[in-house]
């Protein structure tokens, strides 16, 4: 029942799209939006609508950085790996954030709540050590502010 | 308003809106909320203002603008009464709002710890003027010239502070005048590379092909850089009208704005601005009834640093990996889907719109005789006043560090800047008499680069920054060729080796020919500038090199292998503090027994030290030495 009801939505998000391979990364990203990451079905799914092979749309997928293959957590806790945030202590930030919730950089917790992944740089340099969680950006993070914003959020 | 329009009804229509919207209320108060800003509270605050106003029946209108580039007063909020000046406040809080209402909105004394000055011409007594302040005086603001000034959602207030003037100025030249002024103005590419724009676009204007393409590059990977995203959230019409001069010149049609997808402030409000200038028929066909045909999209980047590369740019449009080709053939002659192409980048666009409205010689006014013109840095890292700047050329990186940004923070020893983001390079404190233009930055080793500065001090370690940029570099290498994708592997591996303390003395000679090998050999910018953080970071700082090879040293003591955190058993008072405080559980101690921190089982952290009252400072960090301390707690007075 449920494989009908993503059929259903990912033909929706597809038919938003031209049949032109320039929208294969607008269409990954539309489709990660909706399901947090692309499952095997949506790539097989998107090659068909593309006429591209399976292995092609993989290709493109995997070699960009926002892509994820595997489902994230309900919250995503990302931090910022940038110089200026490598210059201000980001790491120690990092250390503390992967202790509290059990898990390392790019890992999920079981129960699928927090998923903590570091970035290039976010644009926020003034304000490093940057952490941002799911869309909320916090600036000037101190290792021991990070159990207070994981708590509030 | 029909699609055959003048720009004379387009301003007049946007004059109108703007007064409307001037006299629609007594009081204006206008917050920076560009991502910066809202990091630092700016949405709360809004959020309790509108409270407060609401309470206390006050009429305002709250203006969310960009960033005026003050990134370390954040947030900031500004206050306009009518026929006064324009009152800022930084470092506003929820807490504060209160205080300005009452001061300010409600009373007539600006006066607060908050206050920063006015802006503008108008002034108030026994007030400063904000742009009169060391950070902002030596400033001068092209790019930025609208950034905190407009609400850029609003196309009408970009119109009325002169925006569009410039595209009307083109349209009323033959696209090879307009090119002829870009040449004169001077202006090069600040995306780094430095090509002369009015070069590059007669190239692309000379390129035969039934269709061109302009593409802005806003898919800013520089880790350390933030001026595109501050110029797109905070005034995005000045580079689409960039965009639109550059199209008319080079006689293209189509135009893609390529902008990563950890944006997503500026990729909306390049979608509100590219929906009002269809509204004011500022985009498609028939453009102020000149016959002149634009259309604009946006293309989201998926997280590909090397993208930033104009082949692989075009590659990731096209739906590709985004893997760099060998050039020529060049862009202009056969770019996006074999058409000619043009790509700059969204400062480049910004300054094109002032150059139009103003003139080629106006801009080449600035700067120095090789570098014409001002350039954005982003300053960041351990200096006080981080921000958004905008300098003439050739400036010096005194100047930017210690008037600009207000020197070192907490009064600690001023070491490097580097310049350039992982392409760039590592600027020693006592060459610091250099200047920020092309020539003099490339001269040292470094590259202008889109503009990331990176202050540096005496605790941070060149070789660990080298080691940090080799793993960035390393990390965004596309795979496609040999030198950088082996090379930087290599390279990397003996950073981290030196780092833990396991380098070896041939480790130096092994570093310096891959570094040739990799600049030489690899095909794009990406690889080709890779090594320069390793070069020179060898060069000026080549003594921490030996001393973490031959010594087992980290002189700056920042590399976590190479550093060891003590308890000073004459200055220990027992207090359990940093005990408590250890995340590792590695401190052993007791009332009235002297501390001490298991070296095994300590995780280098540092806490313990920032915790250690002050009065006490009874933790040490040695690198490359120890302290004879007891191996278990002892009684104070015993050890």
């Amino acid at each position: 029942m449920a494989d009908d009801v993503d059929v259903i939505r990912r033909g929706e998000i597809l038919s938003g799209y031209s049949i032109s391979r320039s929208n294969i990364i607008p269409i990954l990203q539309a489709v990660q939006a909706e399901y947090g990451y692309l499952s095997k079905e949506s790539i097989e799914a998107i090659a068909a609508y593309l006429h591209m092979s399976v292995s092609e749309v993989y290709g493109v997928s995997t070699f960009y950085a926002q892509f994820k293959f595997v489902p994230v957590g309900k919250k995503l806790i990302r931090l910022c790996r940038g110089t200026a945030c490598h210059v201000r202590g980001v790491s120690r930030v990092l250390d503390e954030a992967s202790k509290l919730l059990g898990i390392k950089d790019g890992e999920t917790t079981e129960d699928m709540e927090y998923s903590l992944e570091t970035i290039a740089c976010f644009g926020s340099c003034a304000l490093a050590p940057v952490m941002v969680v799911d869309q909320t950006v916090h600036g000037k993070v101190a290792p021991d502010e990070v159990k207070n914003i994981l708590d509030k959020d | 308003m029909s699609k055959t329009t003048t720009f004379k009804q387009v301003k007049d229509k946007a004059e109108k809106g703007y007064q409307d919207w001037l006299n629609s209320e007594p009081i204006r108060i206008i917050v920076g909320a560009g991502t910066c800003g809202r990091a630092a509270g700016a949405d709360a605050v809004i959020a309790t203002l509108m409270e407060e106003l609401e309470r206390r029946q006050i009429k305002a209108d709250i203006t969310r603008v960009g960033c005026i580039g003050l990134c370390y007063l954040e947030p900031l909020v500004d206050v306009v009464k009518q026929g006064k000046p324009r009152v800022s406040y930084g470092n506003v809080t929820p807490n504060s709002v209160s205080k300005i209402i009452d001061g300010y909105i409600v009373g007539d004394d600006p006066q607060s710890d908050m206050l920063l000055g006015t802006i503008g011409d108008q002034t108030l007594d026994g007030v400063a003027r904000l742009f009169d302040s060391p950070v902002l005086k030596p400033q001068v603001r092209i790019a930025t010239r609208n950034c905190g000034f407009v609400d850029p959602e609003d196309i009408n207030q970009y119109i009325a502070r002169g925006g569009y003037t410039g595209l009307d100025n083109a349209l009323k030249m033959t696209p090879e005048q307009v090119i002829e002024e870009v040449s004169k103005s001077g202006l090069r590419g600040r995306g780094g590379g430095g090509a002369p724009t009015g070069w590059k676009w007669n190239m692309c204007r000379q390129a035969a092909g039934d269709k061109k393409y302009i593409i802005c590059n806003a898919d800013e990977g520089d880790p350390g850089a933030f001026m595109d995203r501050s110029v797109l959230e905070s005034d995005p019409h000045t580079v689409l009208e960039g965009m639109l001069i550059g199209a008319y010149a080079m006689g293209a049609t189509d135009g893609y704005i390529y902008c990563r997808a950890e944006y997503p402030q500026a990729i909306t409000r390049l979608q509100q601005a590219i929906a009002q200038m269809e509204e004011y028929g500022l985009v498609g066909d028939n453009i102020l009834d000149s016959g002149f045909n634009f259309h604009l999209k946006i293309k989201e980047g998926a997280g590909a640093f090397v993208c930033g590369e104009e082949t692989a740019l075009m590659m990731s449009i096209e739906g590709n990996r985004g893997m760099p080709r060998p050039r020529p053939p060049f862009p202009a002659q056969s770019g996006l889907w074999g058409y000619p192409s043009n790509i700059n980048n969204v400062e480049t666009w910004a300054n094109v719109s002032a150059i139009m409205e103003k003139g080629g010689d106006w801009y080449g006014s600035y700067g120095t005789e090789k570098s014409k013109g001002t350039k954005t840095f982003a300053l960041a890292g351990k200096v006080n006043c981080t921000g958004l700047i905008e300098v003439p050329m050739g400036t010096s990186l005194h100047e930017i560090v210690f008037d600009i940004g207000g020197g070192i923070l907490d009064g600690k020893k001023f070491k490097a800047v580097q310049t350039g983001g992982p392409s760039g390079g590592f600027i020693p404190a006592d060459q610091d008499y250099l200047t920020a233009d092309y020539e003099s930055l490339a001269a040292a080793g470094s590259i202008m680069g889109s503009g990331a500065m990176v202050v540096m001090d005496e605790e941070t370690c060149a070789v660990d920054m080298a080691r940090y940029f080799l793993t960035f570099t390393q990390s965004e290498s596309c795979g496609k060729c040999v030198p950088c994708r082996v090379g930087t592997r290599e390279m990397l591996g003996i950073l981290t080796r030196v780092c833990a303390g396991n380098g070896v003395p041939e480790d130096i000679d092994r570093l310096s020919q891959l570094c040739e090998t990799v600049k030489k050999g690899s095909l794009c910018g990406l690889g080709g500038t890779a090594p320069n953080p390793v070069l020179t970071s060898m060069k000026n700082f080549r003594n921490e090199y030996d001393a973490h090879i031959n010594e087992g040293k980290c002189p700056s003591l920042a590399c976590a292998s190479l550093i060891s955190f003590y308890v000073d058993p004459a200055k220990c008072k027992a207090c359990m503090i940093c005990a408590r405080n250890c995340p590792n559980d590695a401190i052993k101690g007791g009332k009235k027994m002297i501390h001490v921190i298991d070296q095994d089982k300590c995780i280098k952290c540092g806490v313990c030290l920032e915790k250690c009252p002050a009065k006490f400072s009874a933790i040490v960090k040695l690198s490359g030495e120890t302290l004879d301390v007891p191996d278990e707690p002892v009684a104070i007075g015993e050890a």
